[in-house]
């Protein structure tokens, strides 16, 4: 399983190239307003972009914009919210997935009948984690995302990624995710990519 | 129609026009700055009536379909302006103006042709003292829902982004993702009528038949025919607003569901 970008470009960014298989958990920096959220945007076809991506072979194109979201999948650093509860985020996944996720995020079940309202900002960045990794993508793309957490839940969250890219709860997943922080990028990170004027250099192979 | 109704003079005009003078004195007194814009406003409406009253009564007299057609695309070319200079957000590429004109034609058309053809039948159907007031109060009104309607799913989808995002990255189809802001647009953009129609007898007598009890008509009649153009009004602005929200919403994002606030001015 292997998600192939090649000739990606947008506004300021690109053409660039980039792989990324099952397993791989890729750290990406660089400078602040370099425009790491808008590649991670491009990629999930949130925004007009120019470039030929495909998934196992499977072009982007052939499939709609939905479909190929469902499967690179985007979770931005500011979580969006359209209920008061936080239950109908979680619609659509299986309940027993759900519930035993929000364990491994260290929250209780009963925080499906939070008010979004109520939410601290590290609740709110493991529950969009959450309600995003239950759907199972192939590709997940985070951008910053234990910048709001704690140290312990943020290390929670290092070893749930771990686990989700080898493929300890159902298929490797192949993981991108944004850091500003140097440490985490070569612990978590098993590749790093940085973005600087628009191109992708890799700062160490595996 | 029996003509009993009293005729008025210039005389009696400029008596009314006492009460702006009495208004535009207050604002000067309480310094309001108000005086200015009611002159204007005063001058435009004794200008305005008077041109749309003579080219009525040449309308009326010349029972040409062309003339009436031409006065009717008119008429919905001007409401399609002003519902597109009310919008707060515009859309790039005058695809604002565009909307609002064809979701306003489309609702006035179908409304008005099925009263005259249906309920009045005028002879011929398209008598210009039947079709042109009728679809003067159709466009109107529908003119508020469509304008409302847009400016309010405007302003929503831009506030509620992050919100919309957030469904779209989760690989939610954009009509999921943006159907209660549809909803509460509708629901804006249809608001104005559903009060009239409650309000109607209770609180307000409405203008038109107003107009036509002092004219001599027949309460009873009047409050027939009132009847009928508050149905024909709320089916107008029912269809001119959907239209105009579903067509301003698929404008705003795209065929790989994504949201395009990008197509703003």
């Amino acid at each position: 399983m292997t998600l192939s970008i090649r000739h990606l470009k947008r506004l300021t960014i690109g053409p660039l190239d980039l792989e990324v298989a099952a397993g791989d958990i890729v750290a990406l920096t660089g400078p602040s307003g370099v425009g790491k959220s808008l590649l991670l945007r491009a990629i999930a076809d949130l925004d007009t972009n120019q470039g030929t991506l495909s998934l196992n072979g499977e072009a982007r194109e052939s499939m709609s914009g939905p479909a190929w979201r469902k499967q690179v999948m985007y979770v931005p650093a500011y979580s969006g919210w359209w209920a008061d509860l936080v239950e109908p985020h979680f619609e659509g996944a299986q309940r027993g997935i759900v519930i035993d996720t929000l364990h491994r995020l260290g929250l209780e079940s009963t925080a499906l009948g939070w008010e979004v309202a109520n939410l601290s900002t590290g609740e709110r960045q493991r529950l969009s984690f959450a309600r995003a990794v239950v759907h199972r993508p192939k590709i997940l793309m985070l951008d910053e995302p234990t910048s709001g957490l704690d140290v312990d839940n943020a290390q929670k969250m290092e070893k749930l990624i771990e686990q989700y890219a080898q493929g300890d709860m159902g298929d490797g997943m192949g993981i991108v995710f944004v850091t500003h922080d140097a440490g985490q990028a070569a612990r978590l990170g098993t590749r790093h990519i940085r973005l600087q004027d628009g191109q992708l250099t890799e700062v160490s192979a595996p | 129609m029996s003509s009993v109704y009293i005729q008025l003079s210039y005389f009696d005009l400029a008596l009314a026009s006492t009460l702006l003078l009495l208004a535009g004195g207050l604002s000067i007194g309480l310094k309001l700055g108000l005086e200015k814009m009611l002159g204007i406003a005063a001058l435009r409406t004794v200008v305005q009536l008077s041109l749309i009253g003579l080219v009525l009564k040449l309308l009326f007299q010349t029972t040409s379909p062309w003339w009436t057609a031409l006065a009717a695309i008119f008429m919905m070319g001007f409401a399609g302006r002003e519902a597109m200079a009310r919008q707060t957000l515009k859309l790039r590429g005058g695809w604002s103006l565009g909307i609002a004109t064809l979701s306003l034609m489309l609702a006035g058309t179908v409304v008005t042709t099925l009263a005259l053809t249906t309920a009045i039948r005028p002879e011929p159907w398209y008598d210009a003292r039947f079709s042109i007031p009728l679809l003067g109060m159709v466009l109107g009104n529908t003119l508020n829902g469509v304008a409302v309607g847009m400016d309010r799913l405007s302003a929503t989808l831009k506030r509620e982004k992050i919100a919309i995002e957030a469904r779209l990255a989760l690989g939610h189809p954009r009509r999921d993702a943006v159907r209660p802001y549809v909803r509460e647009a509708m629901r804006a953009g249809v608001m104005h009528i559903i009060n009239a129609m409650s309000a109607a007898g209770l609180i307000s007598i409405p203008g038109m038949m107003t107009g036509q009890i002092l004219a001599g008509v027949d309460p009873t009649q009047a409050v027939k025919y009132q009847i009928l153009i508050m149905f024909l009004i709320a089916g107008s602005t029912s269809l001119g607003a959907l239209t105009a929200i579903l067509a301003l919403s698929n404008r705003l994002s795209d065929d790989r569901d994504r949201l395009r606030l990008d197509r703003f001015r």
